[in-house]
């Protein structure tokens, strides 16, 4: 019963992924005969300005789309927890975009984003602003990148904040009613520190999920104008299966790997020191 | 006391200028998809052309084989669901209840592979499907599909919570492990295993990357694919983009709609791993 399950687990999770370690010390090209390059690969990433650009690249996505996206989620949250009436409809309204394929909702914000005929530069136009070209400007597209993939991931941790909210007992914002604490203080004083595992929870998650965004910028911008947008996958998916480096793809692969991995074993560390909640 | 009077109506505003902030850009391309050429650029934007020009979904598909797209996916992702559920259900049933020597320490192997990105494996899985000469078919993305350990996981930890006496009674009657399994544990599991298939298909219908690198004949592309080399070589044509668009999304919207509160288990279920 077991085995179909551990041949799978061996073949194409196990297996590769200690081929990928092997490979990326190498210089396999796929048609060229393949020679052992030993540490080359990780030397030339340090060297790499590209690879320098799309870690930060990587890295200002992460840090912008995460705090921004949790917080509004949080908000959300806290608004939804109210016992309110059209709880499921605005609860749908949230998660349709998650449930959403990325590459129709790439295609639909690249509408909206188009600086002639789009949506979001006519509405700017209320405002009196001109809008940049969003998508095709070096200093707009990544903001609007991040702008999709904050919208699409709302409705996600907003249903994790909620469960994490009406997991907190009633009795601690009574207690606080009969002590006269206005909203804000409960706010401060109940649910952000008794919520404090979801949200660490919900950021380190994100925080994985965003080290790994290629399907917006690979179908939005292409990675570019001007490598502006290219993060760690898509140099990744570009230097394996377009310019076939299958060694140099699988030492960034790697990087990639490590820092996803010291990541969660941060969370584990945290979890075990919030036990007390 | 007071408070009462004004959060209320303050939650409403806010979550319902949220949903149009959502919603809105699904009905904008529903409006879109059913467009003249011309009218879609028009300045000011509008929601809707002069008249309603169903024909676009039929131009999309002359232009596209989007049916065969469809079939695919629908084909693709059957199969990925029914299969990665069989053998995360067994496998999860073995670990949580049979013994044998080495069991934990290849569970915690399993556990480990939980964080690895799957940019991970995809070159060696590239190399072992050309290898084997399984570049550009459907079994190329149902093979690696048909494993996870996230799965295989959550089976477990599920099966863990199910009385031990259950099965003990079907043991002395004589009922075989698989019996038990198949008998007992499958029935009780309901709930988890459809939790667990909803989000199986999410992943497999949305997927793109696998089918980006495994797949490069039209006739062999899933919706996705399809769309965004569409997208690629009509970049212009809104309407039938808009029209294809619409038809990628449909088909998960309504299983969506229609099961609301297991995705919502789902999602909290997964939520509840931080606690």
């Amino acid at each position: 019963m077991l085995l179909p399950n551990v041949l799978g687990f061996l073949l194409f999770l196990l297996l590769p992924v200690l081929a990928t370690f092997a490979i990326s010390f190498s210089d396999w090209n796929l048609t060229d005969s393949f020679q052992w390059r030993g540490v080359d690969n990780y030397k030339e990433l340090f060297e790499d300005k590209v690879f320098g650009q799309v870690f930060k690249n990587t890295f200002v996505f992460t840090l912008v789309s995460v705090p921004i996206g949790i917080a509004l989620s949080l908000v959300l949250a806290v608004f939804l927890n109210q016992k309110l009436r059209f709880v499921r409809f605005y609860r749908a309204a949230f998660f349709i975009p998650v449930i959403s394929s990325m590459v129709a909702v790439s295609v639909i914000w690249q509408w909206i984003y188009n600086p002639e005929y789009g949506l979001l530069n006519y509405a700017l136009s209320w405002f009196g602003i001109d809008g940049p070209a969003w998508l095709t400007s070096p200093r707009w597209a990544m903001p609007a990148v991040i702008i999709t993939s904050i919208w699409k991931s709302l409705g996600f941790n907003m249903l994790i904040f909620l469960a994490g909210l009406q997991s907190i007992s009633d009795s601690y914002y009574e207690a606080a009613d009969i002590d006269g604490a206005k909203w804000y203080s409960k706010f401060a004083r109940i649910t952000v520190p008794l919520l404090s595992p979801t949200t660490f929870f919900v950021t380190v998650m994100s925080f994985i999920n965003s080290f790994q965004v290629f399907d917006t910028v690979y179908l939005m911008t292409q990675g570019g104008p001007a490598r502006s947008t290219s993060v760690m996958v898509y140099y990744v998916f570009q230097n394996a299966f377009q310019y076939f480096r299958m060694g140099y793809a699988s030492a960034m692969a790697y990087v990639l790997f490590f820092i996803v991995m010291i990541v969660t074993f941060i969370q584990f560390w945290r979890q075990k020191k919030w036990s007390v909640y | 006391m007071n408070r009462r009077t004004w959060a209320r109506p303050a939650a409403h505003l806010v979550l319902l200028a949220g949903s149009i902030l959502m919603l809105f850009p699904f009905l904008w391309s529903i409006g879109t998809s059913l467009k003249g050429m011309n009218e879609v650029f028009t300045y000011p934007p509008k929601w809707f052309g002069e008249e309603l020009k169903f024909a676009n979904y039929v131009h999309m598909t002359e232009r596209f084989p989007f049916f065969r797209f469809f079939f695919n996916t629908v084909k693709i992702t059957a199969i990925v669901v029914a299969l990665q559920l069989v053998s995360s259900s067994m496998a999860g049933f073995v670990f949580a209840r049979l013994r044998f020597p080495f069991r934990d320490g290849l569970f915690g192997i399993y556990l480990a592979t939980l964080m690895v990105p799957a940019q991970v494996t995809m070159i060696p899985t590239f190399l072992l499907m050309k290898y084997y000469g399984l570049l550009d078919t459907h079994l190329s993305l149902i093979l690696p599909g048909i494993v996870s350990a996230f799965g295989t996981f959550l089976l477990r930890q599920f099966f863990s919570t199910i009385p031990v006496a259950l099965e003990e009674a079907a043991r002395i009657d004589g009922c075989t492990p698989f019996g038990i399994y198949w008998r007992i544990f499958v029935p009780l599991s309901k709930p988890a295993l459809a939790t667990l298939g909803i989000f199986i298909m999410l992943g497999t219908w949305n997927d793109f990357i696998n089918p980006l690198v495994f797949l490069s004949s039209m006739n062999k592309m899933t919706l996705t694919l399809g769309l965004a080399n569409m997208q690629g070589l009509y970049s212009t044509d809104w309407p039938a983009l808009m029209a294809a668009t619409v038809i990628t999304i449909l088909p998960i919207l309504i299983v969506f709609l229609a099961a609301q509160d297991l995705f919502v288990r789902g999602v909290t279920l997964s939520g509840l791993k931080g606690e």
